[in-house]
Parts: C-alpha cells; sequence; structure tokens
C-alpha cells in the first residue's frame, strides 16, 4: 500500500480542461472519497492516478515516486470500474485468475486458487465461482469486479461510482461491505462518487470537487458543519443548505427585506459591512409559535420519521426539517427561527465562507 | 405461420398510402422469387439430379438410358477425381489459410487510427469488387516469365510460376489470397471494432501483456467473425473455376470444378457430370455443416 500526491496536475482534453491544477494528498490506508458532480473531473482524476491518460502538466507520485512516466501496468493500482467491465464469455473464477495470471507475478496455481477462495468469501461470492459473467445480476458483477481488484494487493485501489448503478437497497449493502472490505485490507482507497451520501458515510476524508479544481478538503464532518464556500455548502447535504442574500451591519445579519436578523460569530462579525449570503441548514431551522419570523407553508415532503418543510417568506424558499408528528398543512401559516450558532455567512462575491468554526 | 408473425403496416408508409395490403405486398415482392427460384435453382437440382442416374449426353441424341448408381461407382473409383479432389483440398487449404491470415492481420494493423484511414481502408478493398477473370489475366502478365514485375522484383530470372507443376497451384492461390483477403479484413475490421474499449483498459489495469490481452479477450470475441469469414472463404474456395482455369492449365491445377466442367461441355459426358456435381455439393454442404456446428458453439460460449 501506498501513498497518493497529486502535485499541481492539469488535464486538457482539446480546449476543455478537466482538470485544472489540482493538488492532493491522500494518505497510507486512507479510504479518500472524490466528491463532486458530473463533469467535474472526478473520473478524469482516476483515469490520470491509473495511467490510462497522461496529465497534460504536473506530477502524479505514488508511494514518494513520481510515476508520471510509468505504465499502467508499472503503477500497479487497481480501478473498478463504473461498468464494472468483467470479461465476457469467462466464468466468475476466471474473471478473478486474469490479473493473478499476469506474468509479472507468477504465482502457482495452489496460491491462484488460494487467493480466489479468499477473494470470493470476503465478497460472498464464492456460489459464483463457475458462473459465467453474463448470467449475474448487477450486484453480483460489481462483487466480481471488486473482487478483480482484491485478488493482487494493488498499492492503491480506485473505484470509479462503482454503486451507482445499482438499486438503492443493494447500493445501501454494498456500501457498508466495502468501508469493512477497505478496514480488513487495511488499504489506500480512492473512491469516487457524486452521492454525497455515499461520500459522508464511507469517507474518511471527504474532497469536494468543482469544475475540475479541489473545492475543500476534510473529514466528513468538516465538510459538512464548515463548507468552505457556497457550492460545498449546497452540494453536501440533503436538502441542500437554504442560502438567502441578506446584509452584514454590526455583527447581525438582516435578511429577507427584514423579516430575518441573525446574529453571526466568529470573524464574520469583524467583516467589512455589506452584502452576503445567510446559510443554514434546515435541521438548524426551529419551528414553534414563538418564533420572530413569519412564513408560509409553501410544500411538505414527508419522509417518515421527519418531514422536509418548504417556508415562503415574500419571495424567498426556505427548507426546514421537522418532526414527523409536528402537524403543518400547506398554505398555513407558521413562524420559524434560525439557530444562530449554525449560520454561515458566505461573501456575496467570490462565496467564501466567511464564518469561523 | 407466415402471415401470423406479419406485422400490420405502418399506417404512413408509401405501401399503405397507395393503399396494397400485407398480402399484396407479399404477393408483389415474394411470388417472383419464388417462382425464380423454382424456375433457376430447384428444378435444375432435382432435374440433374434424375440425370445423374442415366447415361445423358446433352451431345447426342441417343436414346437415355437409365444405369442406376454407375456414374457415382465410377466416378468414386476413379484415381483422376481423386487426384482432382486433393489438388482442390490443398487448394482451399492454402488460399483459406493466406486469406485468413493476411485479412485478420491487416485488420489489426487498420484497427486504429492514422491518417487516410479510410482511404487506405478503401483502396485495401479494391481488389474484392474486380472480376475474377481480369484479375486472372492480370496476374498471368505478373507472374510472366520473360517480363513479369514479380519474377524482376524477386530477382528470380525466368522462373516460369505457372508452367511448373509444382509451383502452379500455389501462384493460383496466392492469387486468390491477393483477391480475398480484404473480405476477410472486412469481417475482422467489424469484429475488432465491436470490442469494447473498456474491455483493454481493464486488461491493462490487471497488468496482463499485450499477447495475453490478445489471446484472452481480443481473439475470443472476435472469433465467431472470423468463422464466418471462414466459412464463406472455405464454401466459395472449393468452388473456384475462374481464376485457376484463366491462370494456368497445368494438370496440377486442375481442381474439381475444372474436371467438372471438362467432363460436361468438353466430354458432354452430362450425366456423369451431373453425378460429380452431387458429390462435390453434398461435400461443400457437409463442410459447412461442421463449421455452422462450431460457430453456434462458439457463441453459446
Amino acid at each position: 500500500m501506498a501513498n497518493v500526491r497529486l502535485d499541481k496536475v492539469t488535464k486538457q482534453f482539446g480546449a476543455h480542461t478537466a482538470v485544472r491544477d489540482l493538488s492532493l494528498d491522500i494518505a497510507d490506508g486512507e479510504f479518500f472519497v472524490l466528491l463532486g458532480p458530473t463533469g467535474a473531473g472526478k473520473t478524469t482524476i482516476l483515469r490520470l492516478i491509473a495511467g490510462l491518460d497522461k496529465p497534460t502538466a504536473g506530477r502524479i507520485v505514488l508511494g514518494g515516486e513520481d510515476m508520471s512516466d510509468w505504465t499502467v501496468a508499472q503503477r500497479d493500482v487497481a480501478l473498478v470500474f463504473q461498468y464494472y467491465s468483467l470479461y465476457p464469455r469467462y466464468t466468475v473464477r476466471q474473471n478473478l485468475e486474469f490479473p493473478l495470471k499476469s506474468k509479472v507475478h507468477s504465482y502457482s496455481r495452489a496460491e491462484i486458487d488460494e487467493r480466489i477462495e479468499r477473494a470470493s468469501k470476503i465478497l460472498r461470492i464464492s456460489h459464483l465461482l463457475e458462473r459465467k459473467t453474463d448470467r449475474l445480476s448487477g450486484g453480483e458483477m460489481q462483487r466480481v469486479a471488486i473482487g478483480r481488484a482484491i485478488v493482487r494487493e494493488p498499492r492503491v485501489f480506485l473505484m470509479d461510482e462503482p454503486l451507482s448503478n445499482l438499486d438503492a437497497k443493494l447500493r445501501e449493502a454494498l456500501r457498508a461491505e466495502l468501508k469493512d472490505l477497505q478496514m480488513k485490507l487495511g488499504g489506500t482507497f480512492l473512491f469516487v462518487t457524486h452521492d454525497q451520501i455515499e461520500a459522508m458515510s464511507m469517507g474518511d476524508k471527504v474532497g469536494v470537487l468543482n469544475d475540475g479544481q479541489i473545492a475543500q478538503v476534510g473529514t466528513p464532518q468538516e465538510i459538512y458543519n464548515r463548507p468552505r464556500d457556497t457550492f460545498v455548502a449546497t452540494f453536501v447535504g440533503s436538502p441542500a443548505m437554504n442560502l438567502v442574500p441578506g446584509d452584514l451591519a454590526g455583527g447581525k445579519v438582516t435578511a429577507i427585506d427584514g423579516k430575518l436578523v441573525v446574529p453571526v460569530n466568529g470573524h464574520a462579525g469583524s467583516a467589512q459591512a455589506g452584502g452576503v449570503t445567510l446559510g443554514f441548514r434546515s435541521e438548524d431551522i426551529r419551528v414553534g409559535p414563538d418564533e420572530a419570523t413569519e412564513a408560509v407553508v409553501h410544500d411538505v415532503e414527508n419522509h417518515g420519521v421527519e418531514q422536509i418543510v418548504t417556508l415562503r417568506i415574500g419571495g424567498h424558499l426556505v427548507k426546514a426539517t421537522v418532526p414527523a408528528n409536528v402537524p403543518v398543512t400547506v398554505e398555513s401559516k407558521v413562524r420559524f427561527g434560525v439557530d444562530a450558532a449554525k449560520v454561515h455567512c458566505f461573501d456575496a462575491k467570490t462565496g467564501v465562507n466567511l464564518t469561523a468554526g | 405461420m407466415a402471415t401470423a408473425v406479419m406485422n400490420r403496416l405502418d399506417p404512413r408508409s408509401r405501401a399503405a398510402a397507395r393503399g396494397w395490403s400485407d398480402l399484396t405486398i407479399r404477393n408483389v415482392f415474394i411470388i417472383p422469387t419464388i417462382v425464380f427460384l423454382i424456375v433457376f435453382n430447384i428444378f435444375p437440382l432435382i432435374y440433374s439430379l434424375g440425370y445423374s442416374f442415366t447415361d445423358f449426353s446433352a451431345a447426342s441424341n441417343e436414346p437415355v438410358q437409365f444405369v442406376g448408381l454407375q456414374n457415382y461407382r465410377d466416378l468414386l473409383t476413379d484415381e483422376n477425381i481423386w487426384s482432382n479432389f486433393v489438388i482442390t483440398a490443398k487448394y482451399v487449404i492454402v488460399s483459406v489459410a493466406g486469406q485468413m491470415l493476411v485479412g485478420f492481420g491487416l485488420a489489426l494493423l487498420l484497427n486504429r487510427s492514422f491518417a487516410f484511414k479510410g482511404l487506405v481502408t478503401t483502396l485495401l478493398l479494391l481488389p474484392m469488387m474486380m472480376s475474377a477473370a481480369v484479375v486472372g489475366l492480370f496476374w498471368r502478365l505478373l507472374y510472366s516469365p520473360s517480363w513479369g514485375p514479380i519474377n524482376y522484383i524477386f530477382g528470380l530470372g525466368d522462373f516460369a510460376w505457372l508452367s511448373d507443376p509444382d509451383t502452379a497451384l500455389y501462384a493460383v492461390a496466392i492469387t486468390d489470397i491477393w483477391m480475398w483477403a480484404p473480405f476477410v479484413m472486412l469481417l475482422s475490421l467489424a469484429g475488432l471494432s465491436a470490442v469494447p474499449k473498456h474491455l483493454y483498459e481493464a486488461a491493462a489495469i490487471d497488468r496482463a501483456g499485450s499477447w495475453y490481452t490478445f489471446t484472452r479477450i481480443t481473439l475470443p470475441l472476435v472469433s465467431p467473425l472470423l468463422m464466418i469469414a471462414l466459412i464463406f472463404r472455405t464454401m466459395e474456395a472449393f468452388k473456384t473455376f475462374d481464376i485457376a482455369y484463366i491462370m494456368s492449365t497445368q494438370p496440377t491445377t486442375e481442381l474439381i470444378s475444372i474436371r467438372l466442367y471438362k467432363q460436361a461441355f468438353q466430354q458432354w459426358d452430362t450425366g456423369k457430370s451431373c453425378a460429380l456435381a452431387y458429390i462435390v455439393l453434398i461435400m461443400v454442404l457437409a463442410i459447412t455443416n461442421m463449421y455452422v456446428k462450431y460457430l453456434n458453439r462458439a457463441k453459446e460460449r
């Protein structure tokens, strides 16, 4: 296993820049999740690390060695593709054997069998070994694809949205399994996804990617509680963080035509007065008769244990998480307030978070 | 059965606009085809089967006599006929093997992007589109011992490719390879471009060498199309007449179809040649059947 370092990597496809001057450090044995919307350059980064594409500029360092000029085979990484890429016409066993039969290893028959047995036991596919790959379900194919990665000991595991083609139940199960697998193997995992729940639940560290650049790197808690800018704030968390334009003056932000007034802490208080974007998460909204701001219930979305209520204040819509036992009806009037300790203040122009902590 | 699965006409189609019913369409297109097939293929097939049991000669007015299996017995015990079959087998093996190797090799070379790829592919396909008679005549000139460019290039002096009984058959086979390798190339190219690129990437990640990747991924996925090319080329090579007939008069190039032609239209031994034609037909059917069985098995895998 090894650590991975990307050093000012840029990748251009013609006029299009997929990855822009990106630097990233992934520690040995870390489960690193790269999170970003479609087209942010996630897959490109994986392909650059794997060696399937060459960076236009910058270095890729693996285990302390610059491997920018290495071939795919020399890099010795495992890549699980989004579309599995199992070898057709072969059985599961033959697919798992494939990486072991490479000339670089020269494993004995007994060792190959032992490795396949171990991997298939971990992934619970032992009963499928003699089956042809086209007779497998999506979840089974995905396990085989992961199995092909773990039968050998690659220096890094790269996974390209491996769960995105599965149904919700299976995705949840495999999420836990993958995390478990990583703990067992102690390997360096770089997992790419556009699903923020996957990122939050699996990652030791999460890197949020926006338009080929890293927006923020941190633990899931840091990303969630201290988003560096409005992009991270809205991309991570469901429902997305509420953002309303406001004015900062005297340690207070006045928003929504003066209807919502929130004191802000940290250095934002000392920041220059003027236009800001006020951000707060739906669960930091309190709904009750004694609260300061009046709103109209625009929409109610029932999620079982809780309900997501969309509130309308003037022309603004704000989402609030309300316990399921609180009765709310559409178009009724309610009062709400925001937890002042949890609000964020973003620069109205750059979107950078002005609130510390 | 045919009517049951026939689909309704698309109401916007031209035929529908002209007020043609499904039945009319069937009558207009299918019945002429069936009539044509019966008159020119099936009837002669059955009629010649009848002749193969007689001593009929198309050149004489003598009464036709039924001779039973005599024609078949004569042919199958005739050593000359067997030597024709051996020549044919040699020719089929050399020419089809050559076409497969050259055609698949060219396809592998063409299966990447380079400048003028379309033009190069089209040029390579040209031999296939020429008339066999023209190809035969030109290659006779190329092989010419006195001023043919082939001997000049290879410095073979006045070596007579087509008059030397040992080389004539191979010279003809080379011509056939030149003409039909593009056909194999075309099918192989279709097969190669259908191999998903991500499989090659997966193999690279799995640290497979290029030969391992070729034998484990490329070949298995292209093999059904190669098999189809092999079936077509074997059938055609077995029936080869034109190139060999035009290029060489050596007895060592007397393929079974040339023998058949001589028997039917030079010796006017019509009954016997019908029997020989049937023997050839059964052989081609048998070989094709073996291939098709193998192809189906390959597809199941």
